[in-house]
Protein backbone atom coordinates (compact mmCIF):
# COMPACT_ATOMS: atom_id res chain seq x y z
CA UNK A 1 0.00 0.00 0.00
CA UNK A 2 1.43 3.35 -1.09
CA UNK A 3 0.60 6.52 0.77
CA UNK A 4 0.66 9.89 -0.98
CA UNK A 5 0.41 13.13 0.95
CA UNK A 6 -0.67 16.20 -1.01
CA UNK A 7 -0.05 19.65 0.48
CA UNK A 8 -2.89 22.01 -0.37
CA UNK A 9 -2.97 25.73 0.14
CA UNK A 10 -6.16 27.68 0.38
CA UNK A 11 -5.28 30.64 -1.83
CA UNK A 12 -6.89 33.90 -2.80
CA UNK A 13 -8.55 33.53 -6.20
CA UNK A 14 -6.43 36.15 -7.95
CA UNK A 15 -8.71 36.30 -10.96
CA UNK A 16 -11.42 37.75 -8.71
CA UNK A 17 -9.28 40.25 -6.84
CA UNK A 18 -10.43 43.83 -6.79
CA UNK A 19 -8.20 46.88 -6.54
CA UNK A 20 -9.08 50.17 -4.90
CA UNK A 21 -8.12 52.58 -7.68
CA UNK A 22 -7.53 55.56 -5.37
CA UNK A 23 -5.04 53.81 -3.10
CA UNK A 24 -3.84 51.04 -5.50
CA UNK A 25 -4.38 48.61 -2.60
CA UNK A 26 -5.78 45.14 -3.14
CA UNK A 27 -9.03 44.22 -1.48
CA UNK A 28 -8.04 40.77 -0.24
CA UNK A 29 -10.28 40.40 2.79
CA UNK A 30 -13.45 39.79 0.78
CA UNK A 31 -11.75 37.98 -2.11
CA UNK A 32 -12.95 34.42 -2.67
CA UNK A 33 -10.58 31.56 -1.83
CA UNK A 34 -9.97 28.26 -3.53
CA UNK A 35 -7.50 25.37 -3.73
CA UNK A 36 -4.36 26.89 -5.20
CA UNK A 37 -4.22 25.89 -8.88
CA UNK A 38 -0.95 23.96 -8.93
CA UNK A 39 -1.85 22.19 -5.69
CA UNK A 40 -5.02 21.00 -7.37
CA UNK A 41 -2.86 19.52 -10.12
CA UNK A 42 -0.81 17.79 -7.42
CA UNK A 43 -3.99 16.34 -5.92
CA UNK A 44 -5.28 15.21 -9.31
CA UNK A 45 -1.95 13.51 -9.98
CA UNK A 46 -2.08 11.70 -6.64
CA UNK A 47 -5.59 10.46 -7.36
CA UNK A 48 -4.50 9.29 -10.83
CA UNK A 49 -1.56 7.40 -9.34
CA UNK A 50 -3.94 5.75 -6.91
CA UNK A 51 -6.33 4.81 -9.71
CA UNK A 52 -3.46 3.36 -11.69
CA UNK A 53 -1.70 1.31 -9.05
CA UNK A 54 -4.78 0.50 -7.01
CA UNK A 55 -3.16 -0.09 -3.66
CA UNK A 56 -2.73 3.50 -2.52
CA UNK A 57 -4.25 6.10 -0.27
CA UNK A 58 -4.23 9.85 -0.76
CA UNK A 59 -4.12 12.24 2.19
CA UNK A 60 -4.31 15.98 1.89
CA UNK A 61 -2.66 18.36 4.30
CA UNK A 62 -3.56 22.02 4.74
CA UNK A 63 -2.14 24.61 7.10
CA UNK A 64 -4.21 27.69 7.79
CA UNK A 65 -5.30 30.16 10.42
CA UNK A 66 -8.79 30.47 9.04
CA UNK A 67 -11.65 28.26 7.98
CA UNK A 68 -10.81 26.06 5.02
CA UNK A 69 -13.50 23.39 5.27
CA UNK A 70 -14.89 24.08 1.80
CA UNK A 71 -11.47 23.57 0.27
CA UNK A 72 -10.93 20.33 2.21
CA UNK A 73 -14.35 19.01 1.15
CA UNK A 74 -13.54 19.76 -2.47
CA UNK A 75 -10.25 17.88 -2.13
CA UNK A 76 -12.07 14.88 -0.69
CA UNK A 77 -14.59 15.04 -3.54
CA UNK A 78 -11.78 15.03 -6.12
CA UNK A 79 -10.62 11.76 -4.60
CA UNK A 80 -8.53 12.20 -1.47
CA UNK A 81 -9.25 9.57 1.19
CA UNK A 82 -8.62 11.72 4.20
CA UNK A 83 -7.90 15.39 4.87
CA UNK A 84 -5.61 16.73 7.57
CA UNK A 85 -6.17 20.31 8.62
CA UNK A 86 -3.71 22.11 10.85
CA UNK A 87 -5.50 25.18 12.07
CA UNK A 88 -4.25 27.62 14.65
CA UNK A 89 -4.70 31.36 15.16
CA UNK A 90 -0.96 31.62 15.85
CA UNK A 91 -0.34 30.81 12.17
CA UNK A 92 -1.58 34.24 11.07
CA UNK A 93 1.82 35.64 10.09
CA UNK A 94 3.71 32.53 9.03
CA UNK A 95 5.83 32.79 5.90
CA UNK A 96 7.18 30.00 3.71
CA UNK A 97 9.68 29.04 6.39
CA UNK A 98 7.03 28.59 9.09
CA UNK A 99 4.60 26.89 6.74
CA UNK A 100 7.20 24.34 5.70
CA UNK A 101 8.04 23.67 9.35
CA UNK A 102 4.38 23.11 10.29
CA UNK A 103 3.85 20.86 7.25
CA UNK A 104 6.96 18.87 8.18
CA UNK A 105 5.77 18.37 11.75
CA UNK A 106 2.33 17.29 10.52
CA UNK A 107 3.85 14.83 8.06
CA UNK A 108 6.02 13.37 10.82
CA UNK A 109 2.88 12.88 12.90
CA UNK A 110 1.03 11.22 10.01
CA UNK A 111 3.98 8.81 9.92
CA UNK A 112 4.74 6.56 6.98
CA UNK A 113 4.46 7.83 3.41
CA UNK A 114 5.88 7.21 -0.05
CA UNK A 115 5.34 10.50 -1.83
CA UNK A 116 4.69 14.09 -0.91
CA UNK A 117 3.20 16.13 -3.75
CA UNK A 118 3.02 19.91 -3.79
CA UNK A 119 2.22 22.55 -6.35
CA UNK A 120 5.26 24.30 -7.81
CA UNK A 121 4.08 27.62 -6.36
CA UNK A 122 0.89 29.06 -4.95
CA UNK A 123 -1.58 31.03 -6.99
CA UNK A 124 -1.56 34.13 -4.77
CA UNK A 125 1.92 34.71 -3.36
CA UNK A 126 3.67 32.67 -6.09
CA UNK A 127 6.83 32.26 -4.03
CA UNK A 128 7.50 28.65 -4.97
CA UNK A 129 9.57 27.95 -1.88
CA UNK A 130 7.50 25.74 0.40
CA UNK A 131 8.02 22.46 -1.49
CA UNK A 132 11.81 22.87 -1.52
CA UNK A 133 11.91 23.92 2.11
CA UNK A 134 9.79 20.94 3.08
CA UNK A 135 12.05 18.52 1.21
CA UNK A 136 15.02 19.97 3.07
CA UNK A 137 13.32 19.67 6.47
CA UNK A 138 12.25 16.10 5.82
CA UNK A 139 15.58 15.27 4.18
CA UNK A 140 13.81 13.93 1.09
CA UNK A 141 14.92 13.68 -2.54
CA UNK A 142 13.28 16.59 -4.39
CA UNK A 143 12.18 16.76 -8.00
CA UNK A 144 10.62 20.11 -8.78
CA UNK A 145 8.53 21.62 -11.58
CA UNK A 146 7.43 18.23 -12.83
CA UNK A 147 5.22 17.97 -15.92
CA UNK A 148 5.09 14.17 -16.12
CA UNK A 149 5.33 11.61 -13.36
CA UNK A 150 5.59 7.82 -13.31
CA UNK A 151 5.63 5.66 -10.20
CA UNK A 152 7.42 2.30 -10.49
CA UNK A 153 7.78 -0.02 -7.50
CA UNK A 154 9.84 2.12 -5.15
CA UNK A 155 11.12 4.75 -7.56
CA UNK A 156 9.62 7.79 -9.25
CA UNK A 157 10.62 8.99 -12.70
CA UNK A 158 9.76 12.59 -13.47
CA UNK A 159 10.08 14.93 -16.41
CA UNK A 160 10.81 18.58 -15.68
CA UNK A 161 11.21 21.50 -18.02
CA UNK A 162 13.95 23.98 -17.29
CA UNK A 163 14.74 27.24 -19.09
CA UNK A 164 16.77 25.55 -21.80
CA UNK A 165 16.31 21.80 -21.41
CA UNK A 166 13.94 19.03 -20.49
CA UNK A 167 15.24 16.65 -17.84
CA UNK A 168 14.20 13.19 -16.85
CA UNK A 169 15.02 12.58 -13.20
CA UNK A 170 14.77 9.50 -11.05
CA UNK A 171 14.53 9.22 -7.28
CA UNK A 172 13.89 6.53 -4.70
CA UNK A 173 10.76 6.88 -2.63
CA UNK A 174 9.96 8.42 -0.25
CA UNK A 175 10.43 11.58 -2.28
CA UNK A 176 8.92 15.01 -2.67
CA UNK A 177 7.66 16.20 -6.05
CA UNK A 178 6.40 19.64 -7.01
CA UNK A 179 4.20 19.79 -10.10
CA UNK A 180 3.31 22.34 -12.75
CA UNK A 181 -0.06 22.98 -14.32
CA UNK A 182 0.97 21.07 -17.42
CA UNK A 183 0.98 17.71 -15.61
CA UNK A 184 -2.78 17.15 -15.91
CA UNK A 185 -6.22 18.66 -16.14
CA UNK A 186 -7.87 18.36 -12.70
CA UNK A 187 -11.30 16.75 -12.73
CA UNK A 188 -14.44 18.54 -11.65
CA UNK A 189 -16.08 16.37 -9.00
CA UNK A 190 -19.52 14.99 -9.82
CA UNK A 191 -22.44 15.28 -7.42
CA UNK A 192 -21.88 11.61 -6.53
CA UNK A 193 -18.26 12.28 -5.63
CA UNK A 194 -19.27 15.28 -3.56
CA UNK A 195 -21.81 13.21 -1.64
CA UNK A 196 -19.33 10.41 -1.06
CA UNK A 197 -16.83 12.95 0.23
CA UNK A 198 -19.13 14.09 3.01
CA UNK A 199 -18.56 10.74 4.72
CA UNK A 200 -14.78 11.01 4.59
CA UNK A 201 -12.75 12.04 7.59
CA UNK A 202 -11.22 15.46 8.26
CA UNK A 203 -8.61 15.35 11.01
CA UNK A 204 -8.06 18.72 12.66
CA UNK A 205 -4.89 19.48 14.57
CA UNK A 206 -3.81 22.60 16.41
CA UNK A 207 -0.30 23.91 17.01
CA UNK A 208 -0.32 22.17 20.40
CA UNK A 209 -1.20 18.79 18.84
CA UNK A 210 1.97 19.05 16.76
CA UNK A 211 4.16 20.54 19.52
CA UNK A 212 4.80 23.52 17.28
CA UNK A 213 7.50 25.74 18.76
CA UNK A 214 6.31 29.30 18.37
CA UNK A 215 9.81 30.69 17.81
CA UNK A 216 10.12 28.51 14.73
CA UNK A 217 7.05 29.97 13.06
CA UNK A 218 8.07 33.60 13.49
CA UNK A 219 8.15 35.21 10.06
CA UNK A 220 11.63 35.61 8.61
CA UNK A 221 10.48 38.00 5.96
CA UNK A 222 8.09 40.92 6.19
CA UNK A 223 5.91 42.30 3.44
CA UNK A 224 6.15 46.04 3.99
CA UNK A 225 3.96 47.13 1.12
CA UNK A 226 1.67 45.65 -1.52
CA UNK A 227 0.41 47.93 -4.24
CA UNK A 228 -1.09 47.51 -7.68
CA UNK A 229 1.56 48.60 -10.16
CA UNK A 230 1.32 52.00 -11.75
CA UNK A 231 0.67 51.98 -15.42
CA UNK A 232 2.60 54.78 -16.99
CA UNK A 233 1.73 54.24 -20.58
CA UNK A 234 1.07 56.81 -23.23
CA UNK A 235 -2.29 55.32 -24.21
CA UNK A 236 -2.32 57.05 -27.59
CA UNK A 237 -5.04 55.73 -29.87
CA UNK A 238 -4.06 55.77 -33.51
CA UNK A 239 -6.95 56.35 -35.90
CA UNK A 240 -7.29 56.99 -39.59
CA UNK A 241 -9.49 56.74 -42.64
CA UNK A 242 -8.40 53.20 -43.43
CA UNK A 243 -5.95 50.50 -42.41
CA UNK A 244 -3.21 51.87 -44.64
CA UNK A 245 -3.42 55.31 -43.05
CA UNK A 246 -3.50 53.90 -39.52
CA UNK A 247 -0.51 51.73 -40.35
CA UNK A 248 1.42 54.72 -41.76
CA UNK A 249 0.84 56.70 -38.58
CA UNK A 250 1.65 53.80 -36.30
CA UNK A 251 4.84 53.06 -38.24
CA UNK A 252 5.89 56.71 -37.92
CA UNK A 253 5.26 56.68 -34.18
CA UNK A 254 7.25 53.46 -33.76
CA UNK A 255 10.19 54.82 -35.71
CA UNK A 256 10.15 57.87 -33.45
CA UNK A 257 10.34 55.45 -30.51
CA UNK A 258 13.57 54.13 -31.97
CA UNK A 259 12.22 51.03 -33.70
CA UNK A 260 14.35 49.92 -36.61
CA UNK A 261 17.59 50.96 -34.97
CA UNK A 262 17.38 54.71 -35.58
CA UNK B 1 27.44 45.80 14.36
CA UNK B 2 26.22 42.65 12.75
CA UNK B 3 28.68 39.84 12.27
CA UNK B 4 27.24 39.29 8.81
CA UNK B 5 29.20 41.20 6.17
CA UNK B 6 29.33 41.55 2.43
CA UNK B 7 27.12 41.00 -0.59
CA UNK B 8 27.41 37.71 -2.44
CA UNK B 9 26.00 36.57 -5.74
CA UNK B 10 25.63 33.09 -7.17
CA UNK B 11 24.09 31.62 -10.27
CA UNK B 12 24.83 28.54 -12.30
CA UNK B 13 24.20 30.76 -15.36
CA UNK B 14 27.06 33.05 -16.36
CA UNK B 15 25.01 35.92 -17.81
CA UNK B 16 22.77 36.03 -14.79
CA UNK B 17 25.84 36.10 -12.54
CA UNK B 18 27.01 39.20 -14.40
CA UNK B 19 23.61 40.88 -14.14
CA UNK B 20 23.52 40.22 -10.40
CA UNK B 21 27.03 41.62 -10.06
CA UNK B 22 25.78 44.81 -11.71
CA UNK B 23 23.02 45.28 -9.17
CA UNK B 24 25.11 43.78 -6.37
CA UNK B 25 27.76 46.46 -6.96
CA UNK B 26 25.19 49.17 -6.33
CA UNK B 27 23.95 47.48 -3.16
CA UNK B 28 27.48 46.85 -1.86
CA UNK B 29 28.51 50.45 -2.50
CA UNK B 30 25.51 51.70 -0.59
CA UNK B 31 26.35 49.44 2.33
CA UNK B 32 30.08 50.20 1.94
CA UNK B 33 30.92 46.56 1.82
CA UNK B 34 32.54 44.05 -0.53
CA UNK B 35 30.91 42.26 -3.43
CA UNK B 36 31.79 38.60 -3.82
CA UNK B 37 30.85 36.14 -6.53
CA UNK B 38 30.65 32.49 -5.65
CA UNK B 39 31.69 30.85 -8.88
CA UNK B 40 31.43 27.11 -9.18
CA UNK B 41 31.72 24.72 -12.08
CA UNK B 42 34.35 22.87 -14.08
CA UNK B 43 37.11 24.46 -16.18
CA UNK B 44 36.05 27.97 -15.27
CA UNK B 45 39.30 29.40 -13.87
CA UNK B 46 39.78 31.83 -16.73
CA UNK B 47 36.28 33.17 -16.48
CA UNK B 48 36.64 33.74 -12.75
CA UNK B 49 39.05 36.63 -13.22
CA UNK B 50 36.68 38.27 -15.69
CA UNK B 51 34.10 38.71 -12.94
CA UNK B 52 36.09 41.60 -11.47
CA UNK B 53 35.41 43.57 -14.62
CA UNK B 54 31.71 43.27 -13.95
CA UNK B 55 31.91 44.59 -10.42
CA UNK B 56 33.17 41.81 -8.13
CA UNK B 57 35.76 42.59 -5.45
CA UNK B 58 36.42 38.95 -4.82
CA UNK B 59 35.61 35.55 -6.25
CA UNK B 60 35.31 32.29 -4.39
CA UNK B 61 36.19 29.79 -7.06
CA UNK B 62 35.26 26.14 -6.85
CA UNK B 63 36.52 24.30 -9.91
CA UNK B 64 35.74 20.60 -9.76
CA UNK B 65 34.97 17.92 -12.37
CA UNK B 66 32.03 16.84 -10.20
CA UNK B 67 30.42 20.21 -11.02
CA UNK B 68 30.40 19.75 -14.78
CA UNK B 69 26.62 19.30 -14.73
CA UNK B 70 24.38 21.19 -12.38
CA UNK B 71 23.59 19.04 -9.35
CA UNK B 72 21.55 20.84 -6.77
CA UNK B 73 22.92 18.99 -3.74
CA UNK B 74 26.50 19.71 -4.77
CA UNK B 75 25.88 23.45 -5.08
CA UNK B 76 23.74 23.47 -1.97
CA UNK B 77 26.53 21.93 0.06
CA UNK B 78 29.09 24.41 -1.29
CA UNK B 79 26.96 27.48 -0.65
CA UNK B 80 25.86 26.27 2.76
CA UNK B 81 29.42 25.69 3.87
CA UNK B 82 30.62 29.05 2.61
CA UNK B 83 27.69 31.03 3.94
CA UNK B 84 27.79 29.35 7.34
CA UNK B 85 31.51 30.06 7.66
CA UNK B 86 31.89 33.50 6.11
CA UNK B 87 28.42 34.88 6.94
CA UNK B 88 27.41 37.23 4.13
CA UNK B 89 24.92 39.94 4.92
CA UNK B 90 23.14 39.59 1.58
CA UNK B 91 23.06 36.66 -0.79
CA UNK B 92 21.60 37.04 -4.27
CA UNK B 93 20.85 33.82 -6.12
CA UNK B 94 19.88 33.59 -9.77
CA UNK B 95 16.22 32.70 -10.05
CA UNK B 96 16.36 29.94 -12.61
CA UNK B 97 14.19 26.93 -11.80
CA UNK B 98 17.18 25.19 -10.26
CA UNK B 99 18.46 28.36 -8.64
CA UNK B 100 15.19 28.84 -6.82
CA UNK B 101 15.30 25.33 -5.39
CA UNK B 102 18.80 26.00 -4.26
CA UNK B 103 17.85 29.30 -2.62
CA UNK B 104 14.88 27.80 -0.81
CA UNK B 105 16.85 24.86 0.51
CA UNK B 106 19.80 27.01 1.48
CA UNK B 107 17.53 29.43 3.35
CA UNK B 108 16.07 26.46 5.19
CA UNK B 109 19.50 25.16 6.18
CA UNK B 110 20.60 28.60 7.31
CA UNK B 111 17.26 29.15 9.08
CA UNK B 112 16.70 32.40 7.28
CA UNK B 113 14.15 33.99 4.95
CA UNK B 114 14.12 34.13 1.19
CA UNK B 115 12.52 36.75 -1.02
CA UNK B 116 11.97 35.12 -4.40
CA UNK B 117 11.96 36.63 -7.90
CA UNK B 118 12.91 40.20 -7.11
CA UNK B 119 12.53 42.49 -10.10
CA UNK B 120 13.63 45.46 -7.99
CA UNK B 121 16.22 45.73 -5.21
CA UNK B 122 17.08 48.63 -2.96
CA UNK B 123 18.52 49.33 0.46
CA UNK B 124 16.63 51.35 3.10
CA UNK B 125 18.06 53.79 5.69
CA UNK B 126 18.60 50.95 8.13
CA UNK B 127 20.65 49.08 5.58
CA UNK B 128 18.00 46.46 4.98
CA UNK B 129 17.54 44.93 1.56
CA UNK B 130 14.13 45.61 0.05
CA UNK B 131 13.07 43.21 -2.68
CA UNK B 132 10.24 44.04 -5.03
CA UNK B 133 8.30 41.14 -6.46
CA UNK B 134 5.20 40.62 -8.52
CA UNK B 135 2.48 38.87 -6.58
CA UNK B 136 -1.24 38.07 -6.58
CA UNK B 137 -1.14 36.83 -10.15
CA UNK B 138 0.31 40.05 -11.47
CA UNK B 139 -2.18 42.27 -9.65
CA UNK B 140 0.37 43.77 -7.31
CA UNK B 141 3.98 44.49 -6.54
CA UNK B 142 5.06 43.62 -3.00
CA UNK B 143 7.99 45.17 -1.18
CA UNK B 144 9.55 42.60 1.08
CA UNK B 145 12.35 42.78 3.65
CA UNK B 146 14.14 40.01 5.52
CA UNK B 147 14.13 39.87 9.29
CA UNK B 148 17.00 37.40 9.46
CA UNK B 149 20.48 37.04 7.99
CA UNK B 150 21.80 36.36 5.51
CA UNK B 151 19.13 38.20 3.59
CA UNK B 152 18.53 35.91 0.63
CA UNK B 153 16.84 37.10 -2.54
CA UNK B 154 16.47 35.38 -5.88
CA UNK B 155 16.87 37.40 -9.06
CA UNK B 156 15.33 36.49 -12.40
CA UNK B 157 17.29 36.76 -15.62
CA UNK B 158 17.32 40.16 -17.30
CA UNK B 159 15.94 41.98 -14.27
CA UNK B 160 19.11 44.03 -13.99
CA UNK B 161 21.82 45.31 -16.29
CA UNK B 162 25.41 44.16 -16.41
CA UNK B 163 28.00 46.79 -15.62
CA UNK B 164 30.05 48.11 -18.48
CA UNK B 165 33.38 46.40 -18.33
CA UNK B 166 36.09 48.32 -16.55
CA UNK B 167 39.49 47.50 -15.16
CA UNK B 168 39.12 46.54 -11.54
CA UNK B 169 41.34 44.67 -9.18
CA UNK B 170 40.21 41.82 -7.06
CA UNK B 171 41.25 38.47 -5.73
CA UNK B 172 40.27 34.98 -6.71
CA UNK B 173 40.28 32.56 -3.83
CA UNK B 174 40.22 28.98 -4.93
CA UNK B 175 38.50 26.64 -2.53
CA UNK B 176 38.53 22.93 -2.18
CA UNK B 177 35.23 21.69 -0.93
CA UNK B 178 33.62 18.37 -0.32
CA UNK B 179 30.92 17.80 -2.91
CA UNK B 180 27.65 16.57 -1.43
CA UNK B 181 26.16 13.37 -2.88
CA UNK B 182 23.01 13.87 -4.95
CA UNK B 183 19.73 12.30 -3.83
CA UNK B 184 18.27 12.24 -7.32
CA UNK B 185 19.63 10.96 -10.60
CA UNK B 186 19.30 12.85 -13.88
CA UNK B 187 18.82 10.11 -16.45
CA UNK B 188 18.29 12.25 -19.53
CA UNK B 189 18.71 15.86 -20.65
CA UNK B 190 17.13 17.01 -23.85
CA UNK B 191 17.98 20.56 -24.91
CA UNK B 192 14.98 22.65 -25.95
CA UNK B 193 14.78 24.36 -29.33
CA UNK B 194 16.58 27.66 -29.23
CA UNK B 195 13.71 29.54 -30.87
CA UNK B 196 11.51 28.94 -27.86
CA UNK B 197 14.25 29.82 -25.42
CA UNK B 198 15.17 33.11 -26.99
CA UNK B 199 11.96 35.03 -26.76
CA UNK B 200 12.92 36.46 -23.38
CA UNK B 201 15.93 38.04 -25.02
CA UNK B 202 14.21 39.47 -28.09
CA UNK B 203 14.22 43.23 -28.64
CA UNK B 204 11.01 43.10 -30.61
CA UNK B 205 8.14 40.70 -29.98
CA UNK B 206 4.98 40.42 -32.00
CA UNK B 207 2.45 38.37 -30.13
CA UNK B 208 -0.98 37.02 -30.94
CA UNK B 209 -3.95 35.99 -28.85
CA UNK B 210 -7.46 34.68 -29.32
CA UNK B 211 -7.97 37.13 -32.18
CA UNK B 212 -5.87 34.83 -34.35
CA UNK B 213 -8.32 32.58 -36.19
CA UNK B 214 -5.99 29.87 -37.45
CA UNK B 215 -2.59 28.68 -36.33
CA UNK B 216 -1.20 29.24 -39.83
CA UNK B 217 -2.11 32.92 -39.67
CA UNK B 218 0.86 33.42 -37.40
CA UNK B 219 2.66 33.97 -40.71
CA UNK B 220 1.20 37.50 -40.70
CA UNK B 221 3.15 38.18 -37.52
CA UNK B 222 6.25 36.55 -38.90
CA UNK B 223 6.25 38.91 -41.88
CA UNK B 224 6.31 41.88 -39.55
CA UNK B 225 8.87 40.20 -37.31
CA UNK B 226 11.21 39.84 -40.28
CA UNK B 227 11.14 43.59 -40.94
CA UNK B 228 11.79 44.44 -37.30
CA UNK B 229 14.22 41.63 -36.64
CA UNK B 230 11.91 40.41 -33.93
CA UNK B 231 10.34 37.23 -32.66
CA UNK B 232 6.82 35.94 -32.64
CA UNK B 233 5.01 34.95 -29.47
CA UNK B 234 1.52 34.13 -28.32
CA UNK B 235 -0.72 34.37 -25.29
CA UNK B 236 -1.63 31.51 -23.03
CA UNK B 237 -5.03 30.52 -24.50
CA UNK B 238 -3.43 29.64 -27.83
CA UNK B 239 -1.20 27.17 -26.02
CA UNK B 240 -3.39 25.90 -23.20
CA UNK B 241 -6.86 25.93 -24.77
CA UNK B 242 -6.22 25.59 -28.48
CA UNK B 243 -3.00 23.55 -28.10
CA UNK B 244 -1.44 25.30 -31.09
CA UNK B 245 1.76 26.05 -29.26
CA UNK B 246 3.55 24.72 -26.21
CA UNK B 247 4.71 28.00 -24.72
CA UNK B 248 3.36 31.45 -24.12
CA UNK B 249 4.18 34.96 -22.99
CA UNK B 250 2.78 35.86 -19.57
CA UNK B 251 3.34 35.62 -15.87
CA UNK B 252 3.14 31.83 -15.88
CA UNK B 253 5.15 31.52 -19.09
CA UNK B 254 7.85 33.72 -20.54
CA UNK B 255 8.21 37.09 -18.87
CA UNK B 256 9.57 39.43 -21.51
CA UNK B 257 10.97 42.96 -21.63
CA UNK B 258 11.57 43.85 -25.25
CA UNK B 259 11.99 47.36 -26.58
CA UNK B 260 8.79 46.84 -28.54
CA UNK B 261 5.89 44.51 -27.82
CA UNK B 262 3.04 44.36 -30.30
CA UNK B 263 -0.04 42.58 -28.93
CA UNK B 264 -2.35 41.46 -31.74
CA UNK B 265 -5.79 40.20 -30.82
CA UNK B 266 -4.78 39.85 -27.16
CA UNK B 267 -7.43 41.02 -24.71
CA UNK B 268 -4.89 41.74 -21.97
CA UNK B 269 -5.80 39.70 -18.90
CA UNK B 270 -3.74 40.62 -15.86
CA UNK B 271 -1.50 37.55 -16.09
CA UNK B 272 -0.52 38.41 -19.63
CA UNK B 273 0.05 42.05 -18.79
CA UNK B 274 2.26 41.08 -15.84
CA UNK B 275 4.49 39.19 -18.23
CA UNK B 276 4.98 42.14 -20.61
CA UNK B 277 4.90 45.03 -18.15
CA UNK B 278 8.60 45.83 -18.47
CA UNK B 279 8.46 46.27 -22.23
CA UNK B 280 9.63 49.72 -23.29
CA UNK B 281 6.86 50.36 -25.80
CA UNK B 282 3.63 48.39 -26.01
CA UNK B 283 1.36 48.46 -29.04
CA UNK B 284 -2.11 46.91 -28.93
CA UNK B 285 -4.15 45.95 -31.95
CA UNK B 286 -7.61 44.69 -31.09
CA UNK B 287 -11.09 44.73 -32.59
CA UNK B 288 -12.69 45.36 -29.22
CA UNK B 289 -12.30 49.00 -28.14
CA UNK B 290 -13.06 47.91 -24.56
CA UNK B 291 -10.20 45.37 -24.40
CA UNK B 292 -8.13 45.95 -21.24
CA UNK B 293 -4.91 45.71 -23.27
CA UNK B 294 -5.46 49.33 -24.38
CA UNK B 295 -5.10 50.47 -20.76
CA UNK B 296 -1.49 49.28 -20.69
CA UNK B 297 -0.51 50.21 -24.24
CA UNK B 298 1.45 53.21 -25.48
CA UNK B 299 -0.18 52.96 -28.88
CA UNK B 300 -3.55 51.42 -29.53
CA UNK B 301 -5.31 50.57 -32.75
CA UNK B 302 -8.93 49.49 -32.74
CA UNK B 303 -9.05 47.28 -35.76
CA UNK B 304 -8.78 43.85 -37.30
CA UNK B 305 -5.30 42.39 -37.01
CA UNK B 306 -5.85 40.75 -40.40
CA UNK B 307 -6.00 44.21 -41.99
CA UNK B 308 -3.70 46.21 -39.74
CA UNK B 309 -0.76 43.80 -39.61
CA UNK B 310 -0.11 43.53 -43.37
CA UNK B 311 -0.57 47.30 -43.69
CA UNK B 312 1.86 47.94 -40.84
CA UNK B 313 4.40 45.55 -42.33
CA UNK B 314 4.16 47.42 -45.62
CA UNK B 315 4.33 50.86 -43.98
CA UNK B 316 7.39 49.95 -41.92
CA UNK B 317 9.09 48.39 -44.90
CA UNK B 318 8.69 51.67 -46.79
CA UNK B 319 9.54 54.00 -43.95
CA UNK B 320 12.57 52.07 -42.78
CA UNK B 321 14.14 52.00 -46.23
Amino acid sequence: MKRIIVCLKQAVDVSQLKIDPSTRRLITASAPKKISDFDKNALEEAVRIKEKIGEAEVYTLTVSHEDAKAVLREALAIGADKAYFVDDPSFQDVDTSGTAYILAEAIKKIGEFDLVLCGEASLDSFSGLVGSRLAELLNLPLIASVGKLTVEDNTVVAERTLEDARETVKAKMPALITVTREINQPRIPSLMMIMKASKKEIVTWTATDLNIQQEKIGAKIEVVDVLAPKTERKKIMITGENSAEIAERLAKALIQEGVGGR
Amino acid sequence: MSEHKGVWVFSEKYDLTLEMLGKGREVADKLQTRLTAVFAGYNIKEKARELMKYGADMVYLIDDPALECFQIEAYLGILHNLAANYKPEILLIGSTKNGKLLAARLATRLETGCVPDCVGLSVDEEGRLIGERITYGGNAVAKVISRSKPQIATIPARAFEKLETEDRKGEVIELDVKIEEPKTEVVEIEPLETASVNIEEADVIISCGRGLEKKEDKALLEELAKILDGQVGNSRPLAEDRKWFTEWVGLSGHKVKPKLYIACGISGVIQHVAGIRDSKTIVAINKDPEAPIFEVADYGVVGDLYEILPALTEALRKQLQ
